[in-house]
C-alpha cells in the first residue's frame, strides 16, 4: 500500500523580508494508513511550515511531496484547494467554525465546495453521519456559540470528516480547552484512529503526544527525532483515573470539613 | 441549486447585520425613490396634457403666426407677428376643393380664429370676458356643439351678422336662474377692449358697444386645468374683424382633416400654400396636435431629465456606499473566507459570494426605492391634486440599474476577498 504521505527533502524559504527565512530545511518523511503522527518543536522550529505543507494550503519551495501517490508539489491554486476539499480534513485550535450558522450546516459547508453536485438531500445525511460519529447529532441546529468548546471542536472533527479525507490534519486541537475535554476530544480523534482514519497533530504538549502513536520533533527546520510513543496515553484510561481524582478528592474535602 | 445556497448565504449575512445593511442600501434607495418619483409625477403631467390637446379635437391640424422654430402654442398670437390673413385661410379651403376629387379631399372643415377680450354688458350686469370670432365650421373642428339653439351659419358670416353663441359661464353670470331657453334671443353689448391687431390694438373702445342677439349656447366644458372653457363667447369672425377688433389679420387658422393619416398630408400641403402666398416668408408655424403636445411637454421632459440626472449621481453614491461597507465586510470576514479556502473554496466561489451580496444588497435598495416612489408620488398626487402616472419601464430599470451599481462597486471587494492567502486569512484576528 502507497504510503498517504511521502514527503522527499523538502524545503520552503521565505523570501519577502530583507533576510530570506529558511524555515523547512529537508524534510523527509512518510506517513502510512492508520498512522497517528505528532508533530512537535518549540515555535520556529518549522512545525506549522512543516503543516501548511503537509495541508497542501502551502508549496515546497523544494522537494516533493506526494499525497495519496499524487505529486501535490507542483499544483495550481485551484487544483491545490480541490485536494484540500477531498483528501484533507483541518481541525483548528481556534475550531473556526461560522457564527450564526447551525452545527449541521457547518459540516456541509465542506460538501458546497466539493466538485461534485450533491443534492440537498445527501449532504444534510452525510453531515448528520459525522455528528453522529463524534456524537452531537442532538444539537445538529445549535449554533457555535450555544455550544462548549468542547462540543464545537467536535462540530469541526465532524466537518473535517464529511467529505471522507484520506487524512486528518490537527493543529493544536486542545489549545482552547481545559483538561478534562482535552482528554475527551484526544478520545475522539484515537476513537477515529481506530476506525481507520490517518490522523496528524501539531502540538507542543507532551501530555498530548503521548495520545499519538508515533511523534517527531523539529528543530531549526530538520526532523531530529522519530519514534514511537512508548507508554501510550489512552482517552478512556485517563478519563477514569481523573474521575477517580475528583471523586477522592470530593471526600477528602467533606472528610475534612466534618472533623 | 449552488446559486440558491450562495443567495441564502448572501440574504443571511445581509441580515447578520440588518442596521448596517439599511442604511448601506439608503443612498441606492433615495435616488431610485426620487427617479420613480419624478418620472410618475411628470408622466402624469405629460399624460393631463395630453388628454386636453386631444380633447380640443380630432385630427387637427393649427396654422398660427409666427416663425416655424419657436412652435407656437394653441393660445398663439400674443406679440409681434399678425401675419395670417381671410385670404389664406380661404385658400386652403379653395386650394383643396380644386385641386382633389372628393373622394380624394382631405379637408374636412377650415375655420379662421380670431382672439380678443371684451366687456359685455346683458341683462344690466357686467362681465369680462373672451371673444373669439370663429367660421361655422368650429363645433364640427371642435366636437364642441350647443347645447340650446343654433350655431351661425355661412350667410350670416358673409353677412357680419351680430349674432353671438355663448358659454356656460356666461349665462351664469349675466343671466342667472334663467331658463337657458328664455336666453335665446335676447341682446348683449359688446364692447371692444382691443384684441391685438394692427388696427387700433390697446385703445380699448368705449362708446356705445355692438349689440348682438344670442342665438346659441354652447354645452358645458368645464375647467382645462387652469381655464374656465365655459368663459367664452363665439361671433362670426367677419364680425369680430369688422365690429370689434377692427383688423384685417387673424389669429389662427383651424383645419381639420379628413382622418388620421391625412393629417401629415393636410400639414404639407399647407405649408406649401402659405409659404408660396407669403412670398417665401415662413412667418407661421403648422403644427397638428402631436406638434403641440410636444412643444408644451418639451419643458417639463427637459426638467424630469435634469432631475433623473440628478438622482442618478445619488445611485452613484449609494453604489460608493456599497463598496465602502463590502470592503469593511470583508476586512472583517477575513478568518471566514480563510477557513472556506482552506476547505477547499476556489477564488471563483469567495468572489461570486460577496459579490452576490453587494448585488442582492443594491437590487432590494433598488425594490425598495421603487416601492418608496410610487407610493411617495401616489400620495402626493392626492394631497395636491396632481395626476400621477407610474411607468413600469422605469421601475424595470431603475431595478436592473440598481443590480449594476452592485456588480459595479461590489466586483473590487469581491476581487479582494477572493485573493486572500488562506494561511495569512486563517491567522488574522
Amino acid at each position: 500500500m502507497p504510503p498517504v504521505v511521502k514527503i522527499q527533502d523538502i524545503h520552503k524559504i521565505y523570501d519577502s523580508g530583507e533576510v530570506p527565512v529558511h524555515a523547512v530545511r529537508g524534510v523527509s518523511l512518510e506517513i502510512h494508513q492508520r498512522e497517528f503522527l505528532a508533530l512537535m518543536g518549540a515555535s520556529g522550529s518549522g512545525k506549522s511550515t512543516l503543516m501548511n505543507m503537509l495541508g497542501c494550503l502551502d508549496r515546497p519551495t523544494r522537494g516533493s511531496y506526494l499525497l495519496d501517490g499524487i505529486d501535490v508539489s507542483g499544483l495550481e491554486k485551484n487544483e491545490l484547494a480541490d485536494i484540500r476539499n477531498k483528501k484533507l480534513g483541518f481541525v483548528f485550535q481556534g475550531f473556526n467554525l461560522l457564527a450564526r450558522t447551525t452545527a449541521l450546516e457547518n459540516v456541509e459547508l465542506p460538501c458546497l465546495y466539493g466538485k461534485q453536485r450533491m443534492t440537498s438531500k445527501k449532504m444534510r445525511e452525510r453531515a448528520m453521519h459525522c455528528l453522529d460519529i463524534v456524537g452531537l447529532s442532538n444539537r445538529a441546529d445549535h449554533m457555535p456559540n450555544q455550544l462548549s468548546g468542547g462540543q464545537q471542536q467536535r462540530v469541526a472533527i465532524a466537518r473535517a470528516l464529511v467529505n471522507e479525507p484520506q487524512l486528518l490534519l490537527a493543529d493544536e486541537p486542545t489549545g482552547n480547552l481545559d483538561s478534562k475535554t482535552s482528554i475527551e476530544v484526544m478520545g475522539v480523534f484515537q476513537k477515529l484512529n481506530e476506525q481507520g482514519i490517518t490522523i496528524v497533530m501539531v502540538t507542543h504538549e507532551l501530555d498530548v503526544a503521548r495520545y499519538c502513536k508515533r511523534y517527531l520533533i523539529l528543530r531549526d527546520g530538520v526532523v531530529v527525532r522519530d519514534e514511537a510513543t512508548q507508554d501510550r496515553s489512552i482517552a478512556e484510561t485517563e478519563l477514569a483515573k481523573l474521575k477517580e481524582a475528583e471523586t477522592a478528592a470530593k471526600l477528602l474535602a467533606a472528610g475534612s470539613n466534618a472533623a | 441549486m449552488r446559486f440558491l445556497i450562495t443567495l441564502r448565504m448572501a440574504l443571511r449575512a445581509l441580515s447578520r447585520n440588518t442596521m448596517r445593511s439599511i442604511l448601506t442600501a439608503l443612498g441606492i434607495i433615495i435616488g431610485v425613490a426620487a427617479v420613480i418619483a419624478m418620472v410618475s409625477i411628470g408622466n402624469g403631467a405629460k399624460a393631463q396634457v395630453q388628454a386636453a390637446i386631444a380633447s380640443m379635437g380630432d385630427n387637427l391640424v393649427l396654422i398660427g403666426p409666427g416663425n416655424q422654430s419657436q412652435g407656437g402654442g394653441v393660445r398663439g398670437g400674443q406679440g409681434a407677428a399678425t401675419t395670417l390673413t381671410i385670404a389664406d385661410a380661404d385658400s386652403i379651403v379653395s386650394n383643396y376643393e380644386t385641386s382633389s376629387t372628393p373622394e380624394d379631399n382631405s379637408v374636412i372643415a377650415v375655420s379662421p380664429y380670431v382672439t380678443g377680450r371684451a366687456q359685455v354688458l346683458g341683462n344690466g350686469l357686467n362681465w369680462n370676458t373672451s371673444v373669439y370670432g370663429v367660421g361655422p365650421d368650429f363645433p364640427a373642428i371642435r366636437s364642441w356643439r350647443v347645447s340650446d339653439g343654433v350655431f351661425f351659419d355661412e350667410p350670416e358670416v358673409t353677412a357680419s351678422a351680430k349674432v353671438a353663441v355663448v358659454g356656460k359661464t356666461i349665462i351664469d353670470n349675466l343671466f342667472p336662474d334663467a331658463d337657458p331657453a328664455s336666453v335665446i334671443g335676447q341682446s348683449i353689448r359688446i364692447f371692444s377692449q382691443g384684441g391685438g391687431g394692427n388696427n387700433g390694438g390697446g385703445a380699448g373702445g368705449t362708446g356705445g358697444g355692438t349689440p348682438f342677439r344670442i342665438i346659441g349656447i354652447m354645452s358645458p366644458k368645464g375647467f382645462n386645468s387652469t381655464q374656465d372653457q365655459d368663459d367664452v363667447i363665439y361671433i362670426p369672425y367677419t364680425s369680430h374683424m369688422k365690429r370689434i377688433s377692427r383688423r384685417t389679420n387673424i389669429n389662427q387658422i383651424y383645419v381639420q382633416a379628413k382622418d388620421e393619416d391625412s393629417v401629415e398630408k393636410v400639414k404639407a400641403d399647407t405649408n406649401d400654400l402659405l409659404t408660396q402666398r407669403h412670398s417665401g416668408n415662413v412667418d407661421f408655424t403648422v403644427q397638428d396636435q402631436a406638434d403641440i403636445t410636444a412643444a408644451r411637454t418639451a419643458s417639463t421632459d427637459a426638467m424630469t431629465y435634469l432631475l433623473g440626472a440628478i438622482a442618478g449621481v445619488s445611485l452613484l453614491v449609494g453604489g460608493i456606499g456599497i463598496m465602502n461597507i463590502m470592503l469593511v465586510s470583508v476586512t472583517e470576514r477575513t478568518r471566514e473566507i480563510g477557513i472556506r479556502l482552506a476547505l477547499g473554496a476556489h477564488g471563483s466561489d469567495v468572489l461570486t459570494q460577496f459579490l452576490i451580496e453587494a448585488i442582492a444588497l443594491s437590487s432590494l435598495g433598488g425594490m425598495v426605492g421603487v416601492a418608496l416612489g410610487i407610493g411617495g408620488s401616489v400620495a402626493l398626487g392626492n394631497y395636491k391634486g396632481w395626476p400621477v402616472e407610474p411607468s413600469t419601464a422605469a421601475m424595470v430599470i431603475a431595478v436592473g440599474f440598481s443590480a449594476a451599481v452592485g456588480v459595479f462597486f461590489g466586483y473590487y471587494p469581491a476581487r479582494k476577498a477572493a485573493q486572500l492567502d488562506p494561511i495569512e486569512a486563517l491567522r488574522y484576528e
